[in-house]
């Protein structure tokens, strides 16, 4: 009996596992784009470029000294060929008149682009309420709503204008949270790192609409490396959303992004992911890898979240983190990571509690189908002086299929006795009898699966912005689309 | 033409032969009781005919309204009007009764080519349903079956039933583990949606169902066959004689 279902369940698997990916096109664009390769000339070339100040242009030199001196981590429970780094281009830009004085200055190409991604960079999104920056390969192309935002002394632009425009802001905080020589990954994004979003929002001011930025990677055999800082000065609110795409494209491409958020002291950050980069196909060809160090530091009375949807890449290796550095400061995380077919994901988060009465709630949903593999690693630190810390962690894994996997890798050290850490971790396989019964109530099998792992997910889509949870779902049910019958 | 009707079917359920050329032919406007003992393959038949892949059709046909039922898919069966209260309803955390109530009832809507209901439209309908099952609203916020007592499970089924309004509506043992109450809402529930053009079948292991579900028919099942049909006394009948009676009529003729 059970052999024979598993038998239907699996035929089933093969002929349905065959979606395609929608944003797999390439926009036939001029671009300037540097020749692969790794040296100090080219991280100079870079800072050249971007008509940096010295600063910045010591910081990268310092990071990519270090960087020659690390190794890649191997620890990730991820499989994956050498990478060639003198084989990758550092640099891709689309060739337009800079810089961009508005939106209206985007090629056309591009606002095309954007649109088929269902990201229209025009009035629309300012009447959904969202500001948005978008980023092609190395650089922003557009920044939406920005004198809006202005008027509440919200600065919300690219890396790059930052850079010229508010050094100070930059140099006082880049670095802060995750320091070039934080790990290899890092270190390289800081020597090379093109582009990204900058935000600082002004002491007791609540941002009044979501900030948003979407990456997208366009060019062959370019490595996308951006940076994002949000500062959230004392008592400041604000909710940024991220979303990914890439072509489809048979060879692999690296993602290693940095983020840093900076809380001080009662404000507020919430940080939502909808990743959706190019998995690669069913046998595992192509998809980008996407290492991504990601971490905020919440001051006193300040409460960091991560919400994260991860449905893309063929290898996620991301651990959004919070140091919760003051006393009463709150960290929360709360992640899905689908994989299917080949997809490989690391991820999980780190949980360091340092200030007293600091309190983190982490909240993961794993879901394998294929031939994926997802692993929950996450650290839980209690410092010795963090009197009154509490912890709580929910890690659930659900297995569609029989060929797929999960795997937890929880770490905990307490150095405070009063210190109060609870761990729950579940594994269920999505039953047939559940899918039975949901198409014997009417349901496809595809419309069967979603729901009843949009079900499984529902403490973490609770936490996305509305509009990014109905995205979240749609894109749920398509990574998942075809795999069971 | 008959609702439905079955000829010679046998089903396997892995390599264990459960059905073995059973015959049922059931006309519109008719309720059917079907009786017989545990493991008979009572509910081995309700989810042969809802399409419960788990089971294998091995001969014999099934016409449902003039259609090779057996060539349908399961959702499709489900749209055309067939529904199955399971003997065991299947808990869908995180999924709201509501939510799961009016996605199903959309695809009936979609099946038929008509426009789907928003939650508010859908929220006026469900207050007439829950009256009609003497359910709480409350229900409907919380996760399809999930925690839910096994008589709860029960009324959820039949709330499901009164929503899609089956033409072919499959009872498994809804009368199992229900109170007396809950038994007459039951009873009620499926009186109230009986219509010149639907039909019932009611799997059960009690006569007390019968009295409050009057059936024109009912059939002993057992050895994967219906090896006795008759009007609502033999039910009666039945729970004097016991089933071996119909099993075995040589040795309970003897005694
Ligand atoms: N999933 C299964 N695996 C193995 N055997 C099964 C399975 N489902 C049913 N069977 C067997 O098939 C036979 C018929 O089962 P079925 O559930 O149809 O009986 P039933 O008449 O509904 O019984 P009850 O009155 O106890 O509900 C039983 O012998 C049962 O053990
Ligand atoms: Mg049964």
């Amino acid at each position: 009996m059970r052999d024979y279902v598993e038998q239907r369940m699996s035929s089933s698997i093969e002929t349905l596992i065959s979606r395609e990916y929608q944003h797999g096109f390439v926009t036939d664009i001029e671009s300037d784009t540097f020749p692969a390769g790794l040296s100090e000339e080219v991280v100079r070339a870079i800072s050249a470029k971007k008509g940096e100040p010295a600063f910045m242009t010591e910081w990268r030199l310092k990071a990519y000294r270090r960087w020659l001196a690390m190794k890649e981590p191997h620890w990730p429970n991820v499989h994956y060929g050498p990478i060639d780094y003198q084989g990758i281009s550092y640099y891709s830009a689309p060739k337009t008149k800079t810089p961009l004085g508005s939106i209206d200055d985007v090629d056309p190409e591009l606002l095309k682009t954007y649109a088929k991604l269902g990201i229209p960079l025009y009035e629309q999104k300012m009447l959904a309420g969202v500001a948005v920056d978008a980023i092609f390969d190395s650089v922003s192309v557009g920044t939406t709503m920005r004198e809006e935002l202005s008027k509440y002394g919200i600065i919300f632009c690219s890396f790059g204008e930052a850079v010229r425009e508010h050094p100070e802001l930059v140099e006082k905080y880049l670095g802060s949270v995750v320091p070039y020589s934080d790990n290899f990954f890092a270190a390289l994004n800081s020597a090379v790192f093109s582009d990204g979003s900058f935000v600082y929002v002004p002491k007791g001011v609540r941002c009044p609409v979501e900030l948003s930025t979407y990456f997208r990677i366009n060019s062959a055999d370019t490595g996308q490396f951006e940076r994002t800082l949000i500062v959230a000065d004392e008592g400041a609110y604000v909710s940024y959303l991220e979303g990914c795409t890439a072509p489809k494209r048979d060879t692999n491409q690296l993602h290693a992004a940095v983020v840093e958020l900076v809380a001080l002291k009662g404000a507020t950050i919430k940080y939502s992911t909808v990743q959706n980069w190019y998995a690669g196909d069913k046998d595992g060809v192509g998809g980008i890898y996407n290492f991504v160090t990601k971490r905020g530091k919440a001051s006193e009375n300040a409460k960091i979240s991560w919400t994260q949807v991860e449905t893309g890449s063929a290898i996620t290796w991301k651990y959004p983190s919070v140091i919760l550095q003051g006393d009463n400061s709150v960290g929360e995380f709360y992640s899905v990571a689908v994989v299917n077919n080949k997809q490989q994901a690391d991820t999980g988060t780190k949980m360091i509690h340092i200030g007293k009465n600091t309190r983190s709630t982490i909240v993961s949903k794993g879901i394998s189908a294929g031939e994926g593999n997802n692993s929950y690693r996450g650290r839980v630190q209690v410092l010795p002086k963090a009197t009154g810390a509490r912890n709580y962690t929910q890690c659930d894994s659900m297995l569609v299929g029989n060929r797929c996997g999960a795997h937890t890798f929880p770490y905990v050290e307490v150095g405070n006795n009063s210190a109060i850490v609870e761990h729950e971790a579940s594994t269920s396989k999505i039953g047939e009898d559940q899918i039975f019964y949901l198409k014997q109530r009417g349901l496809s099998a595809e419309q069967a699966v979603s729901m009843i792992v949009s079900g499984f997910c529902k403490e973490v889509f609770k936490e996305l912005p509305m509009e990014f949870a109905l995205e979240a779902q749609a894109l749920l049910g398509i990574t998942l689309e075809g795999s069971v019958g | 033409m008959p609702l439905i009707e079955i000829k010679g079917l046998r089903a396997n359920v892995g390599d264990k032969e459960i059905l073995k050329g059973l015959d049922l032919t059931v006309n519109a406007g008719e309720i059917h009781a079907v009786m017989g003992p545990n493991g008979s393959g009572k509910s081995t038949l309700a989810q042969v005919l809802a399409g419960n892949p788990a089971y294998e059709v091995t001969g014999g046909s099934v016409t449902y309204d003039g259609q090779n039922l057996l060539e349908m898919e399961p959702e499709v069966r489900a749209q055309s009007g067939i529904f199955l209260a399971f003997q065991y309803p299947v808990e869908i955390p995180g999924v709201s009764n509501a939510y799961f109530l009016r996605a199903a009832y959309n695809e009936k809507l979609k099946a038929q080519g008509k426009e789907e209901v928003d939650p508010l439209e859908f929220a006026d309908l469900m207050d007439a349903k829950l009256a009609m099952v003497e359910m709480d609203s409350a229900m409907l916020t919380r996760s399809v079956n999930t925690g839910f007592s096994g008589g709860e499970k029960k009324r959820n089924e039949i709330l499901q039933m009164a929503v899609l309004e089956p033409r072919l509506a499959i009872l498994d043992e809804t009368d199992s583990g229900l109170d007396i109450d809950a038994l007459r809402i039951v009873a009620d529930g499926v009186n109230k949606l009986k219509r010149p053009d639907n039909a019932t079948i009611v799997v059960t292991h009690y006569q007390r169902l019968l009295n409050y579900i009057v059936p024109d028919f009912v059939h002993v099942l057992a050895n994967g066959r219906i090896l006795k049909s008759g009007g609502k006394e033999l039910a009666l009948e039945l729970e004097d004689k016991g089933y071996d009676w119909v099993t075995s009529p040589a040795t309970a003729g003897a005694a």
